[in-house]
């Protein structure tokens, strides 16, 4: 009878619907694979945090440790601090470029450094046990409070210890977790005395992209967090407000680094690539990287490399 | 559980009912992006609904057409318009309802033409051998008793907005969603939670509110029909559609 | 389109990623949609409880229910198994629906024939229940994989690999482009997927008209299946 035969088809769909599941959960493995076995220095899963630079620098990491011979599972644009510390801590990453201070402030906040090395040294005692971080580079890029030039010849404002003083309304734009920093409005209100009602904070989700510049060019918000890397700064002439306070702490690249996995080898390649990286070239990477080129981070890194004369 | 019970402490704390950040606030912005959306959607895709049910004209293309609809990543489209229009964040409302508007057509459309094609053909036959024009047999016989899945459609539609309208809190715009998207980078779930269980509960309330209007505008005939067993196949779809909670 | 064509290895490699994620929720969504709809079409009582938790599920923000995963698997925060999970789950709330109406579309004439000619309740749902359902199936795990693949973008925003990754990028330097390409990427995905099932169907069950049966079923599967 037929309904057999459909009986047999329809027993073939689940058949293929199972064989389909069991490719799927083996192709979906390598997605996983990552340092399970820990096998000595010779992987390493790099992270980059939820905007360009961190992935370019990653990828400077990433391809400097691939020409030493060592495997690397790359993993860009996990999110934020909060959230790749946590993904080096349960080990879904080993490697990840971060900043001095911000992340001295995050594992100790009551830290009282204020100098580059000042900083550096604390953070080395403040890193928690299974991680580490190497030599940090020159090159710095910070959070920094900007406004236009408009903005500061009409209220006389050049830093940050101006804003106590000035009777505007003071509408922060930044990327949302800049609210719980201890450099965000909170920080304005303990170290310059911002009275908190005259803060309002705007959060605008692209890490001081092109859309919080926006934002202050058409008065969305008045003081804008952008990188101080970024290029649009100068291109737009926003001034920088200064922080006599060193409400912002120094902010040196370097690498954070799972404690297994910093070999000798691995150890001397990242070191050489700080030895190297400056100011300068992060601001010129990211040109390329916003701008009209809208270089990809790999291509950069790749460059970058060929440049220094390094691997 | 113990984040659950975090979450409730979180949401009885009394500062946080109150400014701009404050859940009445984010509520209210929520309900003004979904009540928004849903409206407009409404009136385009009812409206070609009922023409494409009626005349049963461009069906296929419809079909298609909301197929692709649905293929679009809401995140994608949505930051594409924010950057394309290039109106920065201050005018982010515009792209954000835009978004909400395509994801809502789908099923208000489907709604209204399945709806209106589910009616007996003998029925509009005999209203036409009345005399009745064609106006008049969609507006006093098809969408009478198309409205059961019409307004199926529509609670669909307001399901789907109101769950997705969260990603308006990407591009900087207020609502539930501004508990998720800032609360993600800093890991603090609670607050996630804090903003998936209102918007779950504004939800279900709404679905409620519907469900109630569902019951009150379907026109007794529909109603009378639905327990006479030779009309089986149309009733079940309406009824299926309404006990979804 | 320079862009495009500069980044071709890149773009082929998000266009894996994604298909990799999206593949599992699909199957896994079907293959335990269709027992729980079956269940909830077969057993009155439980259904209106299946339908609904389904619909309760579907209105969790995704976002929400993808980094509440770690907690309550116990995974790492980055591992896919995080939007795998959150992904099958919707997949089964859309399906157990359409799963359900595909039962009861099933003439109760033929199922009470076929008991009259003794088939057991095993015999019937595979040779009787499930064949007569496979059309209006089909077109509910179209939607279905439509809808995962377009969700699977969001994976983006906590670290996932995937077409979403181009969105997010793409916003933050104001690139139209780039954004562009993950949308047009993404659209390909579900309609390649769509194309593939629409031929899986056309092998499988060729006693319907595939089509014609697929497109009926498709208007009123999308409704109730998003009914959430």
């Amino acid at each position: 009878m037929f309904t057999s035969r459909r009986g047999r088809i329809a027993a073939g769909i689940f058949a293929a619907g199972a064989v389909l599941t069991l490719a799927a959960c083996s192709s979906g493995d390598p997605l996983a694979e990552d340092d399970s076995a820990g096998s000595g220095g010779d992987s390493i899963a790099i992270g980059a945090a939820g905007f360009a630079e961190s992935e370019i620098i990653a990828q400077i990491y990433a391809q400097a440790l691939e020409a030493n011979d060592i495997t690397v599972d790359f993993k860009g644009q996990i999110g934020q601090r909060d959230v790749y510390i946590e993904a080096l801590n349960d080990g879904s990453i080993d490697l990840i470029p971060d900043y001095s201070g911000n992340l001295l402030q995050f594992f100790d906040d009551s830290s009282e450094a204020k100098s580059s090395d000042e900083v550096l040294a604390a953070l080395q005692d403040a890193t928690p046990d299974g991680l580490e971080v190497l030599d940090q580079s020159e090159a710095e890029d910070k959070d920094s409070y900007n406004v236009t030039k408009e903005f500061s010849e009409a209220n006389g404002v050049t830093s940050l210890a101006d804003l106590a003083g000035i009777d505007v309304p003071l509408i922060v734009g930044g990327n949302p977790e800049l609210a719980e920093r201890p450099y965000g409005p909170k920080g304005l209100t303990d170290v310059y005395g911002v009275d908190a009602a005259r803060i309002s904070f705007v959060p605008i989700s692209d890490s001081g992209g092109p859309l919080t510049t926006g934002a202050l060019l058409d008065g969305t918000v008045t003081i804008a967090d952008i990188f101080s890397t970024t290029p649009s700064i100068e291109e737009n002439g926003f001034v920088t407000l200064e922080d006599p306070e060193n409400l912002i702490l120094p902010q040196n690249v370097l690498p954070l680094i799972n404690s297994d996995k910093a070999s000798d080898k691995v150890t001397k390649v990242l070191n050489a690539i700080s030895a190297e990286l400056t100011t300068d070239d992060l601001i010129e990477l990211n040109a390329r990287n916003q701008g009209d080129e809208k270089a990809e981070p790999e291509a950069l890194a790749k460059d970058w490399l060929a440049e220094k004369d390094l691997f | 559980m113990n984040l659950f019970g975090d979450a409730f402490r979180w949401i009885l704390e009394p500062s946080h009912w109150t400014g701009p950040n404050g859940i009445p606030n984010r509520i209210l912005e929520h309900l003004a992006y979904t009540g928004l959306t849903v409206l407009i959607a409404t009136l385009i895709a009812v409206a070609l609904g009922l023409y494409i049910g009626h005349t049963g004209r461009f069906r296929g293309i419809a079909v298609s057409v909301t197929g692709a609809m649905r293929a679009l990543p809401t995140l994608g489209l949505l930051v594409y318009l924010a950057v394309l229009f290039g109106l920065g964040i201050q005018f982010a409302l515009i792209p954000t309802i835009i978004v909400l508007v395509v994801l809502a057509i789908p099923p208000l459309l489907a709604g209204a033409y399945s709806g209106v094609q589910s009616v007996d053909g003998r029925t509009v036959d005999a209203a036409r051998s009345m005399g009745m024009t064609e106006w008049q047999i969609l507006w006093k016989v098809e969408v009478p008793l198309a409205l059961p899945l019409i307004l199926g459609g529509i609670r669909s539609a307001v399901l789907q907005v109101v769950a997705t309208a969260t990603v308006a809190a990407y591009i900087s715009l207020g609502g539930l969603g501004r508990y998720i998207i800032d609360a993600l980078p800093v890991r603090d779930y609670t607050t996630v939670l804090v903003g998936a269980l209102l918007v779950t509960i504004l939800a279900l309330v709404l679905d409620g509110i519907l469900i109630l209007c569902q019951r009150l505008t379907v026109p007794a005939g529909v109603r009378a029909i639905r327990s006479s067993p030779g009309q089986r196949s149309t009733t079940k779809s309406a009824s299926t559609v309404s006990t979804a909670a | 389109m320079t862009w495009v064509l500069a980044n071709l290895g890149q773009i082929w490699e998000l266009t894996v990623a994604h298909v990799l994620l999206s593949i599992a929720p699909i199957v896994l969504g079907f293959l335990l949609a269709v027992p729980i709809g079956w269940f909830a079409y077969r057993f009155r009582v439980s259904r209106g409880l299946v339908l609904t938790v389904c619909g309760l599920l579907y209105t969790i923000p995704s976002l929400a229910l993808i980094v509440a995963m770690p907690t309550i698997l116990g995974t790492k925060i980055l591992d896919p198994l995080n939007l795998i999970v959150t992904l099958t789950l919707y997949a089964i709330a859309l399906m157990v629906r359409t799963a359900t109406d595909a039962f009861d579309a099933v003439s109760t004439d033929v199922i009470q024939s076929s008991t009259a000619v003794g088939f057991g309740a095993w015999r019937r749902f595979w040779q009787v229940e499930l064949p007569l359902a496979g059309p209006v199936l089909l077109a509910g795990l179209r939607v279905v994989s439509t809808s995962t693949v377009s969700l699977v973008t969001l994976g983006a925003l906590v670290g996932m690999s995937g077409l979403g990754y181009l969105f997010t990028n793409g916003y933050q330097r104001n690139f139209p482009t780039e954004i562009l390409t993950g949308i047009v990427g993404t659209v390909l995905i579900a309609v390649v997927f769509d194309i593939l099932l629409v031929l899986i169907g056309r092998m499988l069950l060729p006693w319907a008209r595939v089509d014609d049966a697929a497109r009926r079923g498709a208007g009123t599967a999308r409704v109730k299946a998003v009914a959430a």
